[in-house]
């Protein structure tokens, strides 16, 4: 299918280590259906590697080039790493509708087989030019990094060296999945190394789009609606435009911006506008506190069917039959992403307007240039991206609008200037695009003989899809997938199952955000397995391993982590809760230890244990990390993290009332890979909402009491104690 | 009016309104990127900078306030070589989005410079003005006592 040019191999002479190369190399955009498009080697040795992820901390960069290398059997110290051009025909994730998405903790394991066909593609054309020039049968020759080695003679030849003579098979050597290496044969997959950008993170020279600076450019400050879509009815500018250093104030489709030559400036001219709003929008009215018994009677109400997301044999007519039903319901309050750098975006949009580069930290370069290309009204094409650094995503950077890129984009635009466009903290809290406010509705039927016979689980929230990526949710038939994933419970043996969506259209912005559905629903459905395992006078671990029977590598996962915590040693003042879940194909389970301070509601987590099977684990360090990562994001979520709507608008402002988790919150954490021969699974987000129900699990045991809604403020747990 | 100050061992000049908190100075005016901007509030400290040696969040100190004092930023901790700490930081693969990091590693510096062998829980105290939302934070205690161990 794919094929190398000679041209291909002649690309570049430097013999770099590790550089991490700013923009795609040129010879990497021509012609893809002839080009091998994802590796190069000069004749100097030097191997370019392509990179289709972006790279906000989850470690892809590092990752897919690793793969890529070990099939190849280049020698790492000689690989230099290349942004992926922005076309989902080459680059687009197999494992993610082909789109180039880094989300849904899908790169590694999407790219998994392409990547390594890739790679010994490479290595083929390498060992077949090698056979013609020692004139030795390719079945004698092998490879060690970055070297043909023809064993029988003593030969050997560089990668580089073959690069300078090699000739070129029309068409890429076939590679068929049995003649890639064994889990054995490995040399770089399941081995620690460093993160080939992590220098760069030590000494202040990473570069993220916020420390992009183009000569002659302006600063951009935009101050949106308070709710989605509200448009400027009057705009009273003068105080603005009197801030020394402001430029002019410009009004855009949604919002007014600010130019400015510095970005003080723009801020303090953006405080100073004076804008009325139009109340069409449809979010104004929306009071969260309001709505939660709204949400809350949806849920409830069985005689109004909802939108079924996950179905297995009949759960209506099993519950009928069961000796017992149970019954619950769990809230999960809108939560913000709060990734550390700000939205920002800088573009130089050229004075005829036809064509534009922007420089900006997106999820999704395809989307982000498919935005930009839209709201200027020009080809793809004529958008040249360069994709910076991210600092962090959590699934914030990858709405199909991509707004945040676009208003430097249209600011670029009216000035004739490149802009930079800088959100404060405020500002993305105040137009944050939000996981959903959330009820749930929980039944379990149990037989006489003690086994859950019928699962209902019925979700009222806010839509997010079809407000996040619009064309997703229309060609996907119209599943609200972010908002569902995870209520399906196919690990577990329950023959009838129903969950369901109870669509909340509100108005608000809703996303993706790290754990996606899983979060929410995850919290509900494992703690409340824990209060059915009590009130049924089961053990907890016990029932998960009843409804793993057909899972091994569950059950394998549930007792380590058992063992790893002594889950069954009872300790003097507190409180130990476990829970399970399987996120797309990775294990994981969880103890969590807490006390729970009663006169201040305060629930303290003290260790916390995890058990993770993510299959091959590529970069196993580095999956610890991710690990770690999402379990400190998991208890933000469920202990501090909400965001409250007061006639639509957001109530919060900053990281003195968004609250998430510092150093003196971490509770001691205990990890471990069960390294499985399987094909790898997701990591980045995984443990993120196994972290909510093992806590209320925890602080059930602690006190008694179950804590039913995230976040479990001090308010909530004081009440519930109560 | 110009304000003259020591920024990494030099003297410099800028013109800027007096009321600039000193991290845009630094940043724009001045280039130097990696001190960064995460609230403007002082709240998480990923603009945190040294003012005569001690640590400061550098987005709520107007730039007047810098006059006549000696700032260090990321870039001056150890020019053209990595000190024990960012040693420290790679050897435990502490940065993961890695925005936060040099807030966290001047921090950490601070700390270091007053308290050479500070106990887990002196470190947890001083750490825990900074924010670092991939949650890093058990690596970077790893890489605070390593360092520790080294000097």
């Amino acid at each position: 299918m794919l094929t190398m040019t000679r041209r291909q191999f002649m690309v570049g002479a430097a013999g770099l280590t590790f550089t991490v190369l700013a923009r795609p190399l040129l010879a990497f955009g021509i012609d893809a259906k002839k080009i091998n498009a994802w590796a190069a080697v000069a004749p100097d040795g030097t191997v370019y590697i392509v990179n289709p992820a972006v790279e906000m901390g989850q470690g892809s960069m590092t990752a897919i080039p690793r793969i890529i290398a070990d099939e190849m059997d280049a020698d790492w110290d000689r690989v230099v790493i290349v942004p992926a051009a922005a076309d989902d025909k080459i680059y687009g994730n197999p494992g993610f509708r082909n789109m180039m998405y880094t989300a849904g903790s899908a790169t590694v394991t999407g790219y998994w087989d392409s990547a390594r066909t890739f790679g010994a593609q490479v290595r083929r054309v390498m060992m077949a030019n090698a056979a013609r020039i020692l004139d030795a049968p390719i079945t004698e020759l092998s490879t060690q990094p970055g070297t043909v080695v023809h064993a029988a003679s003593g030969r050997k030849l560089g990668y580089g060296d073959i690069a300078k003579v090699a000739e070129l098979p029309a068409e890429a050597p076939q590679i068929k999945p049995e003649e890639l290496k064994k889990p054995s044969e490995y040399r770089y997959i399941g081995k620690d190394v460093m993160r080939v950008e992590l220098p760069s993170k030590v000494d202040g020279s990473a570069q993220y789009s916020i420390d992009v600076q183009l000569p002659g450019m302006l600063y951009g400050a935009v101050l949106r609606g308070p709710v989605e879509g509200a448009m400027a009815a009057s705009i009273d500018d003068a105080a603005a435009r009197a801030v020394p250093g402001v430029v002019r104030v410009v009004r855009m489709p949604v919002g007014v911006g600010v130019l400015a030559e510095t970005p003080w400036a723009a801020f303090r001219g953006k405080d100073a506008l004076k804008v009325r709003w139009d109340r069409s929008a449809r979010g104004y009215g929306h009071d969260s506190e309001k709505a939660l018994a709204v949400y809350s009677a949806a849920a409830r109400d069985l005689s109004r069917p909802g939108k079924p997301w996950d179905t297995a044999g009949d759960a209506a007519a099993a519950m009928l039959k069961a000796a017992k039903i149970y019954e619950a319901e769990y809230a999960c309050d809108y939560t913000y992403h709060a990734q550390m750098e700000p939205l920002n975006s800088v573009a130089a949009v050229a004075p005829s307007g036809d064509s534009c580069e922007i420089w900006c930290g997106t999820q999704s370069q395809t989307m982000a240039v498919a935005a930009v290309a839209k709201a200027l009204d020009i080809p793809v094409d004529k958008v040249k991206l360069n994709l910076m650094l991210l600092g962090g995503g959590f699934g914030r950077r990858g709405h199909r609008d991509e707004e945040f890129i676009v208003d430097s984009v249209l600011l670029s635009k009216e000035a004739k200037r490149p802009v930079k466009v800088l959100w404060t903290r405020e500002d993305d809290v105040r137009n944050g695009r939000f996981r959903p406010l959330s009820v749930h509705f929980l039944r379990a039927g149990v037989d006489a003989d003690g086994r859950i016979v019928a699962w209902q689980h019925r979700v009222a929230c806010d839509e997010i899809t079809a407000f996040q990526d619009p064309l997703r949710y229309k060609g996907g038939g119209e599943k609200d997938f972010l908002a569902m994933a995870g209520s399906e419970l196919r690990t577990y043996d329950i023959p009838n199952r129903l969950s369901e969506q109870l669509p909340q259209v509100t108005g608000m912005r809703t996303s993706s955000l790290r754990g996606i559905g899983f979060g929410p629903n995850k919290f509900a459905t494992e703690a409340f397995l824990d209060e059915v395992a009590a009130l049924h006078g089961v053990d907890p671990v016990d029932l998960r391993l009843q409804l793993l029977r057909n899972t091994p590598r569950g059950q394998a996962a549930v007792r380590e982590v058992v063992q790893m915590s002594d889950f069954r040693r009872p300790r003097e003042g507190r409180g130990l809760g476990f829970a399970f879940i399987d996120y797309s194909g990775t294990m994981v389970a969880a103890v969590a230890e807490v006390s729970v301070d009663k006169d201040r509601g305060e629930v303290r987590v003290h260790d916390f244990w995890c058990a993770l099977d993510c299959g091959i684990a590529v970069h196993p360090d580095n999956v610890v990390a991710q690990t770690e990562s999402s379990i400190v994001y998991g208890l933000g979520l469920a202990l501090t993290e909400r965001i409250t709507f007061k006639d639509g608008a957001v109530q919060q402002k900053n990281f003195y009332d968004y609250v998430v988790p510092r150093m003196r919150d971490i509770p001691e954490l205990h990890i471990k890979l069960l390294p499985t021969p399987n094909r790898p699974t997701g990591v980045g987000q995984m443990a993120t909402p196994v972290v909510a129900p093992a806590i209320s699990s925890a602080v059930a045991a602690a006190t008694r009491v179950r804590v039913r809604h995230t976040p479990f403020t001090t308010d909530r747990v004081k009440q519930a104690l109560a | 009016m110009a304000i003259d100050f020591v920024l990494n061992g030099k003297p410099v000049s800028v013109k800027a309104p007096g009321e600039t908190r000193l991290l845009w100075v630094l940043r724009e005016e001045l280039k130097l990127t990696g001190t960064r901007f995460g609230c403007g509030v002082g709240m998480c400290g990923a603009c945190m900078v040294h003012i005569d040696g001690d640590r400061m969040f550098s987005c709520l100190m107007p730039v007047s306030e810098a006059a006549g004092r000696k700032v260090t930023t990321i870039e001056g901790l150890s020019p053209g070589r990595l000190n024990a700490l960012q040693r420290a930081w790679l050897a435990e693969s502490v940065p993961q989005c890695g925005y936060c990091q040099s807030g966290q590693l001047m921090s950490a510096a601070a700390l270091l410079a007053a308290n050479p062998h500070p106990t887990r829980q002196q470190i947890v105290d001083h750490m825990s003005a900074n924010i670092c939302r991939c949650g890093t934070y058990v690596r970077i205690v790893r890489a605070i006592e390593r360092a520790a161990k080294e000097t």
